[in-house]
């Protein structure tokens, strides 16, 4: 870890160094600076927010309490452990990262309220947070409005760019076209059913699905059902698929409903390992709940597993765990979350300023290369370049990797012919 | 003076100290974040007005108030939404000039039932007569049987249930769970600036004043005293030869046409609204301000929603993780120690102090004769 944070200092110092060069005439307005310390505030500051020579405030607004609390702590984890390591490594232009914490407790007001304070009040230089589509569509406005940034972590349905957000989570053509195309390869899957929660993300997601099953793999949809967050009944839609026996079972139930629909589809005496399931809503954090056992057998399409092998992911595991105990699972989420405040500090230096207007700019064709699942780069529509890859559930809740794309999927939040 | 009419000496004494406090003291000691925060606990106030008439004076306990908040913004919104989503604004979907959650959804017109919100008088008129009607509907399916008490609380958190899901579920045409956002301007006028805010603020609270009023007008009324006979002996009132159930639906369409005003003034505050602003746990909420405050107070419920919003606000902001549960424990500690609220606190402890320093023998209040401890119905 330790000599890799060091690499990423000499880089940093490197660009800093050549932007210098490039721009002599402002190097020689700027104060000098001594070694470890940044370049003055009132250069890197220019809009007034809260950084001062050895600080920099940044936000952290997911939901601590309420139905999204079990979702949303590991993001809270990942994006402390990150700036806890960034500060380990000497913090953004010299400043240590000081972070304020609030409660968007699972109402979407509520974020909106306290993402007003962190921005008004607190003058944030960045936010990491929001969850669910609803919170981040209730923050939008007032990210806007209040020229704040957001490092928004959660795979999500699209239609959605913005100059104040970046999207460290995947939109949904990253996470659905690729799976999809395994499942037709690998499992000769030709029909599909689709189950997902009543909201915006399933449902566009479905849209996209359906159209490329359609158009693209010539199968067929034998079925789509919606059901409201929270439900708790899947019976009749689990014995339409035992009548129509579709090749593929496609889910996107989120939250609590999931632990009941695999007990359910267990107990129905589906088998998972016979009957192909492939999700793009369970992580290693929902399994948590469901119980592997339950849930053997199933896929799942992500961009992280907790089980890659690669050594910045065994590192960032090994961090992880010392920083929040053994028994921690990290899912999807929780991986694209602790991108969130790395890739802030990153632009930050490459911008040389903390400006909202500059780091926007700034952002396109940021690297991050010890990102835990590897590569990423942030497009110009500020949604991240990354693979999609497909786990399969181990009764310890461990995914195994069964399938990663060769190449990084281009994010594509506006995508023709799927709307 | 043509006040006194409805308002005797003391509480003519109590709304203006009430009003110093939100017109002068509030504008003039917060800055413009905060001050746009208790405008948004003040449109709460207007829903916990109107459950101290319905449930305070008439004794009809509704656990659904958040229906008609829900309904009065959304109808404001609806009005928004409309006029965020010009032509020349949506260029980029499918079919301009529709909302952008429906173009996600399909759908390629606009719902005649969204037609209305096109104009502003149209939907000012629709901020209070869609609340009021469903309330009346409701009223009269149930009153005119008899349907009371538990009963009656039971079925009007079943209906925020059927609302929110209802909402939740026809995403295309109310926006779904993430609700109708991004809302703009007002008839060209942007309502996001801090100008805009502290405008509207005392719009809310001139509205809220004026309801006030009303409030005190219904209470010193024959009309009032017969909500509180019917809530002390309902049968007693029916015997004397009124028509108890029309007494009824007259005081909760009030509370629903308060409710529908608080609703639309929140979604101009706040910029967005929400289904969860409609459903069972914000109803409940809503009664626990009214609970806190005193239920059979008027000015109570205001102290009560403030003092509960800023608790929530501030508990939330110093231990984001344990809030929650001191905010739980105010409730419970306020509900054992003092059944009647703040105000119960004030009639039993402060106002005979004061009545001993002005050296004055406490009189018997009009319709006042508050029960100490009397349960919860």
């Amino acid at each position: 870890m330790s000599d890799d944070i060091e690499r990423g200092l000499e880089s940093s110092l490197r660009r800093k160094l050549l932007m210098g060069m490039a721009a002599i005439p402002a190097v020689a307005l700027m104060p000098k600076f001594a070694l470890g310390a940044g370049p003055a505030t009132s250069e890197v500051n220019t809009t007034g927010l809260a950084v001062t020579d050895t600080e920099v405030t940044v936000g952290i607004l997911h939901s601590v309490t309420g139905t999204m609390a079990i979702s949303e702590t590991g993001s809270v984890q990942a994006e402390k452990l990150a700036i806890e390591q960034i500060n380990a490594a000497g913090g953004v232009l010299g400043r240590k990262i000081k972070y304020i914490q609030e409660d968007g407790a699972s109402d979407w007001p509520t974020f909106a309220e306290k993402a007003k304070k962190l921005l008004v009040q607190d003058k944030v230089a960045a936010i990491m947070g929001c969850w669910t589509s609803a919170s981040r569509k209730a923050v939008l406005p007032v990210i806007e409005q209040y020229n704040g940034m957001l490092y928004y972590p959660t795979f999500y349905e699209g239609l959605e760019q913005s100059k104040n957000v970046i999207y460290t989570g995947q939109e949904a053509t990253q996470q659905i076209l690729a799976g999809l195309d395994w499942v037709a390869k690998e499992k000769a899957g030709k029909s599909f059913y689709l189950i997902g929660s009543d909201y915006i993300w399933p449902r566009t997601s479905m849209k996209i699905a359906r159209k490329h099953i359609e158009a693209h793999l010539g199968g067929s949809v034998s079925g789509e059902e919606y059901f409201p967050l929270g439900h708790t009944q899947f019976n009749s839609v689990i014995n339409k698929i035992k009548l129509r026996k579709p090749d593929v079972i496609y889910c996107a139930v989120v939250g609590g409903s999931n632990v009941a629909f695999y007990k359910q589809l267990k107990a129905a005496g589906i088998d998972l390992s016979k009957q192909t399931l492939l999700t793009i809503s369970v992580t290693e954090d929902e399994i948590d709940g469901i119980g592997g056992e339950n849930i053997t057998g199933a896929y799942a399409c992500m961009k992280y597993f907790q089980s890659l092998e690669n050594d910045n992911n065994k590192e960032f595991v090994a961090e992880f765990k010392k920083m929040w105990g053994e028994k921690t699972v990290i899912g999807d989420v929780t991986q694209a979350a602790y991108l969130g405040p790395w890739l802030w500090k990153m632009t930050v230096e490459k911008a040389g300023s903390f400006d909202v207007d500059k780091i926007a700019v700034a952002s396109t064709d940021i690297e991050f290369t010890k990102a835990p699942e590897g590569y990423v780069k942030i497009h110009e529509n500020h949604h991240l370049w990354s693979k999609a890859r497909v786990g399969q559930v181990q009764p310890d809740g461990q995914f195994k990797v069964v399938f990663e794309t060769a190449d990084l999927i281009e994010p594509n939040p506006f995508p023709e012919g799927y709307q | 003076m043509k006040n006194t009419a409805f308002l005797n000496r003391s509480e003519l004494i109590a709304v203006a100290i009430l009003a110093v406090l939100i017109l002068v003291v509030l504008p003039m000691s917060l800055d413009g974040f905060r001050l746009n925060l208790v405008g948004k606990y003040l449109t709460y106030a207007f829903v916990a007005l109107g459950l101290v008439m319905c449930w305070g004076f008439g004794g009809i306990l509704s656990l659904g108030q958040g229906i008609f908040f829900g309904l009065g913004g959304y109808c404001m919104a609806m009005f928004l939404k409309l006029e965020a989503s010009s032509v020349e604004n949506t260029k980029i979907q499918s079919t301009p000039g529709i909302p952008d959650f429906m173009d996600w959804n399909q759908i390629t017109s606009l719902p005649w039932f969204w037609e209305p919100f096109k104009s502003l008088p149209a939907t000012m008129l629709l901020v209070v007569g869609v609340p009021v009607l469903l309330a009346f509907i409701l009223g009269f399916a149930m009153f005119t049987r008899r349907v009371g008490g538990t009963y009656f609380a039971i079925i009007t958190q079943a209906i925020a249930a059927i609302l929110t899901i209802l909402i939740i579920g026809q995403q295309g045409y109310t926006g779904g769970i993430n609700g109708i956002t991004d809302l703009r301007t007002l008839n060209g006028w942007d309502i996001r600036t801090d100008d805009a805010k502290f405008i509207l603020y005392f719009v809310s609270a001139g509205l809220l004043f004026a309801c006030i009023l009303i409030a005190y007008f219904v209470k010193h009324s024959k009309l009032g005293r017969i909500l509180v006979a019917m809530r002390d002996k309902e049968d007693r009132v029916r015997f004397s030869g009124y028509n108890v159930s029309n007494f009824k639906i007259f005081v909760f369409c009030l509370a629903a046409a308060f409710a529908g005003i608080g609703g639309a003034m929140f979604t101009l505050q706040v910029g967005f609204m929400s289904p969860s602003f409609v459903g069972i746990v914000p109803s409940i909420e809503m009664v626990i301000y009214a609970a806190v405050g005193g239920r059979l107070s008027i000015l109570g419920a205001i102290y009560g929603t403030l003092l509960v919003n800023w608790a929530k606000t501030a508990f939330s902001e110093s231990f984001p993780e344990l809030w929650l549960l001191g905010l739980g424990g105010l409730f419970i500690a306020v509900v054992l120690a003092f059944p009647n609220g703040l105000a119960g606190i004030y009639t039993s402890y402060a106002e005979p102090f004061i009545r001993k320093l002005m050296n004055k023998k406490p009189d018997i209040l009009p319709g006042g004769n508050i029960p100490q401890g009397s349960p919860a119905e």
